[in-house]
C-alpha cells in the first residue's frame, strides 16, 4: 500500500493554508497519497474564490500585514493557492469537506468549489483516512 | 521513448518538485524527464523523490553557479 499523508485543515489563515497546501503537494510529489480534511475556518476556504480570503495568523494588522506578505510572496515568485490546489487535484490529492461545519456555519454545497471536493464526511471519515497514514497533521 | 523537458528556473518551493511529479505521472516506462531549475533545495529533493518512487536519476549537472539540470528515467 502506498504511504499516505492526511492533514486536518482547521485554520483558514492564509499562511496556514499555504503550509497545508505545500505539505500536501510535497507528499504527492514524493510519491505518497494525500488527503485534506477541511473543517471549521479551513472549510471557508473551499468557498468559491475563498482560498486566499483568510487573514494572516499573526500581524495581520487589519489586512495591511497580509497585503505586505502577499506582495513579498509575489516578489519571491511563490505560486498562488489556486495553482497549488489545481496541482494537488491533478496529482490525485483527495479533498474531504466536513459536513458538521457546513451545518453549523450554514454553508450550502453550491457555495463551495464542488470540482475540488471528492467526499463529504465527519470524524469517522478522518479516522479511517488517518489510521493507516504515515503522516497526519492538524493545521 | 520520449524526452520531456521542464523549465522551472526562477520557481520556488514546491513548484520544481510538483512539476517533476506531474511529468513523471504523464510519462511512460522508459521515458526520460529533464528538469532545469535554480531552486537550491529542489536539487537535493528531486533525487530524494525519485528514490522514494523507484525512479532512476540518470545524472545531475550544474550548469552555472545557480542552475542545475536533472535527468530522470521512468
Amino acid at each position: 500500500m502506498t504511504d499516505k499523508a492526511v492533514i486536518v485543515v482547521h485554520s483558514g489563515d492564509l499562511d496556514k493554508i499555504y503550509s497545508a497546501m505545500i505539505v500536501a503537494n510535497g507528499a504527492l510529489s514524493m510519491g505518497m497519497d494525500a488527503s485534506l480534511f477541511f473543517t471549521f475556518w479551513g472549510l471557508q476556504c473551499l468557498k468559491k474564490n475563498g482560498l486566499d480570503k483568510g487573514p494572516l495568523s499573526r500581524m495581520n494588522l487589519l489586512g495591511l500585514g497580509k497585503w505586505m506578505v502577499k506582495s513579498r510572496m509575489k516578489k519571491a515568485n511563490v505560486v498562488s493557492l489556486e495553482k497549488l490546489m489545481e496541482d494537488y487535484k491533478e496529482l490525485g490529492g483527495k479533498v474531504i469537506a466536513c459536513e458538521m461545519t457546513m451545518e453549523i456555519m450554514g454553508i450550502k454545497p453550491e457555495q463551495l468549489n464542488l470540482e475540488w471536493i471528492d467526499e463529504y464526511g465527519a470524524v469517522g471519515t478522518y479516522i479511517m483516512e488517518a489510521k493507516d497514514a504515515k503522516i497526519t497533521l492538524f493545521i | 521513448m520520449t524526452e520531456t523537458n521542464i523549465d522551472v528556473r526562477g520557481q520556488t518551493c514546491p513548484v520544481p518538485l510538483v512539476e517533476c511529479r506531474k511529468a513523471v505521472k504523464k510519462a511512460a516506462p522508459g521515458d526520460e524527464i529533464v528538469i532545469l531549475g535554480t531552486h537550491p533545495a529542489s536539487k537535493k529533493e528531486i533525487p530524494m523523490a525519485c528514490e522514494a518512487m523507484g525512479l532512476e536519476v540518470v545524472n545531475v549537472e550544474e550548469n552555472t553557479d545557480k542552475e542545475w539540470k536533472i535527468r530522470i528515467k521512468k
